[in-house]
């Protein structure tokens, strides 16, 4: 295991800060360009409260004097970007005037949370089923089930969060329709409060676990077919080693490696379908908060959570590609 | 039984699968995976060519029927039957289902073409100009290609369409289509500048062949599985953020989608109503074009690998 070298690190970070600073110019200009102007929806949201607003113009002004952009683009550019470093992305305009940070805050331990718990269930099924369908060891009614089940695996969570909310929730009711926790108990480390937490977070995480198991099984698939092929399984069979055993110690252990730098492409992909499985399930984490600022049109708040899931994905992809030659010692750090 | 050899059958059933597997390997695109997804695809496309034919599409404005009604054979909460006007129902404001899968259906997979097909293109031009022309050009392409693979679509394309509110439909298709331009441009990239060094470019390159030529006529062509992968793969990734971004209420909001709908559907809360139709029929539509791409993706996965072909 040698130290990560230098330029190898030198480019990811590169790489990691490009990424997020783009995403974050990206999630500036975007408002900016649109005729639609921030302070015009606030004094709306005032006159929809009051009735009627006297004063507009005034207000509007002190209005865009408050969110800053009176001020030359520039100046606003060079503001935000300090504001972001540090998570500070202003007030929310809907629950005014709570940082969107706090709301923030709040909602990705949920979405974090939910985030693991699925892709480490999934991972391990995912690899589990792709590497039985190789193996010649594996029944025959399994050889027939896996592939059936990989159907799945193209679809999007939020249909088969649909389809397991309606049947466990809706008809069966053995599980919660929407929310985090039940609304009788008192957050904190009580085991009331846990298994409400964990008996709410069964479907949404369970529609994920399904939908994603697949894409791991075929990566597997097609990694243990090479293995199968390599000399040293060939070695271990001629040396009469127990099927079972070969499997795991020769087989698996060597073809998951390349699977968790899949993951850092995929990972993307699996925040978005999360953010959906959260918004149709009411679930506290992020995909509500942002499903509900975009009701409101509640920009400061849409911008936070798009950029905070984005670094998240930036950073998880990083942290992938830095672990990932220490896992796999044949892969060096290399600079592309 | 199964293994049961008749006297006048001349190859057992082990020996003709033996023979179908060898004649698959004579032309591989005859593959049943692919066969069946194209089948799913024509599917939805038919069920809107033929349905805007022969069915009356006005029933997709509101209130053109009674509410909520069932599908044919059902009865709903209300204890009001199905009607043939409507066979597959009505939504809650009263929009006939059928005709808002005739139109809706085809759209969703119009945007997935679209933007795919966009996305393909740009990624075929940066991908072959990074691995021919190398040097600065190449570490931009490169970086920016990274860069960009990271950043989940659905976020940005909130972010656009919260602030600009209404999209046309194609719009849309090209919003998602600066997303899916990365994965193709970094296939062809590393492709050619593997391919640059094999023999037959070598060969070519020696016999005065153009640099198009090489590219067109040389290279293209072993790329094409490849490709279409990439291809099918994006279609799946645009239909999904396309119906992401209508399931957050965002998205074309004066014509009908499938995203839409089920939008609809979740917030006049359909699900505890028991309006399953409401929300299942858009879904399983949506699930069967998505097992269509699937299926599609892996036939072309055991064209261009024949070593999976053996296993299946």
């Amino acid at each position: 295991m040698s130290r990560i070298p230098r330029e190898y690190l030198v480019n990811r970070l590169i790489t990691l800060v490009l990424t997020v600073l783009i995403a974050a110019t990206l999630i500036w200009i975007i408002p900016r360009l649109s005729p639609v102007d921030p302070a015009e929806i606030a004094l709306g949201r005032m006159a929809a409260g009051a009735g009627t607003v006297e004063n507009a113009d005034e207000i509007l002004a002190t209005l865009r004097a408050q969110m800053g952009i009176d001020q030359p683009l520039v100046v606003q550019y060079f503001k935000y970007i300090k504001g972001v470093l540090v998570f500070d992305f202003g007030l929310s305009t809907a629950a005014f005037p709570t940082p969107v940070s706090a709301l923030i805050a709040n909602a990705l331990p949920w979405t974090i949370g939910l985030m693991l718990i699925s892709l480490i269930i999934t991972f391990i099924i995912g690899n589990l089923l792709g590497a039985l369908m190789v193996w010649e060891k594996t029944p025959r009614l399994w050889k027939v089930a896996i592939p059936a089940a990989m159907v799945f695996t193209s679809i999007p969570p939020i249909l088969s969060g649909l389809l397991l909310m309606w049947i466990f929730a809706a008809k069966l009711q053995w599980f919660p329709l929407t929310g985090a926790y039940g609304l009788t108990v008192e957050p904190g480390w009580t085991w009331a409060f846990v298994s409400s937490v964990l008996h709410h977070g069964f479907l949404p995480a369970l529609s994920i676990v399904v939908v994603t198991f697949g894409f791991w099984a075929l990566g597997m698939r097609g990694l243990m077919i090479t293995v199968q092929g390599e000399d040293y399984t060939t070695l271990a069979k001629a040396k009469g080693l127990k099927p079972r055993y070969i499997l795991y110690k020769y087989m698996i252990r060597n073809a998951i490696l390349p699977q968790v730098t899949a993951f850092a492409l995929k990972i993307g992909l699996l925040i978005a379908g999360q953010v959906l499985v959260e918004r149709i399930f009411a679930y506290n984490g992020m995909g509500k908060l942002l499903y509900d600022a975009i009701l409101d049109q509640d920009f400061p708040v849409i911008q936070g959570v798009s950029y905070v899931i984005i670094l998240l994905t930036a950073l998880s992809v990083f942290i992938v590609d830095l672990i990932y030659p220490f896992i796999d010692p044949r892969v060096r750090h290399e600079v592309a | 039984m199964a293994d049961h050899v008749t006297d006048n059958a001349p190859m057992t059933r082990a020996e003709k699968r033996q023979a179908r597997r060898l004649r698959r390997f004579e032309n591989p695109w005859l593959n049943p995976k692919l066969m069946w997804g194209a089948g799913l695809l024509i599917g939805i496309v038919m069920l809107g060519l033929v349905g805007r034919m022969l069915w009356n599409l006005d029933l997709v404005f509101t209130g053109s029927s009674q509410l909520k009604l069932p599908p044919v054979g059902f009865e709903n909460l209300r204890k009001q039957p199905g009607v043939w006007g409507t066979p597959l129902g009505t939504d809650g404001s009263g929009r006939d289902m059928l005709s808002l899968i005739i139109i809706g259906a085809p759209n969703s997979l119009f945007v997935g073409l679209l933007a795919s097909l966009i996305g393909m293109s740009t990624g075929i031009f940066l991908g072959f100009t990074a691995g021919f022309v190398g040097g600065r050009t190449d570490d931009v392409i490169r970086v920016l290609s990274d860069v960009m693979i990271t950043i989940p679509p659905l976020l940005i394309l909130v972010v656009f369409q919260s602030s600009f509110g209404d999209v046309s439909l194609t719009m849309m298709a090209l919003l998602i289509a600066g997303f899916v331009w990365q994965s193709p441009t970094r296939l062809i990239r590393a492709q050619v500048l593997s391919m640059k060094q094999s023999g037959y470019v070598q060969m070519a390159r020696l016999s005065g062949a153009s640099t198009g030529h090489i590219m067109f006529r040389e290279m293209l062509p072993n790329l094409v599985p490849y490709l279409f992968g990439s291809f099918i793969a994006n279609v799946t990734t645009s239909i999904v953020t396309a119906v992401g971004l209508e399931v957050l209420g965002l998205g074309p909001q004066r014509i009908p989608t499938l995203g839409r709908t089920i939008y609809e559907a979740i917030n006049a809360g359909a699900l505890i109503q028991n309006l399953w139709w409401w929300w299942g029929i858009p879904t399983l539509l949506l699930g069967v074009m998505f097992v269509g791409l699937l299926l599609i993706n892996l036939g072309l996965d055991e064209v261009s690998n024949p070593r999976l072909r053996k296993l299946s």
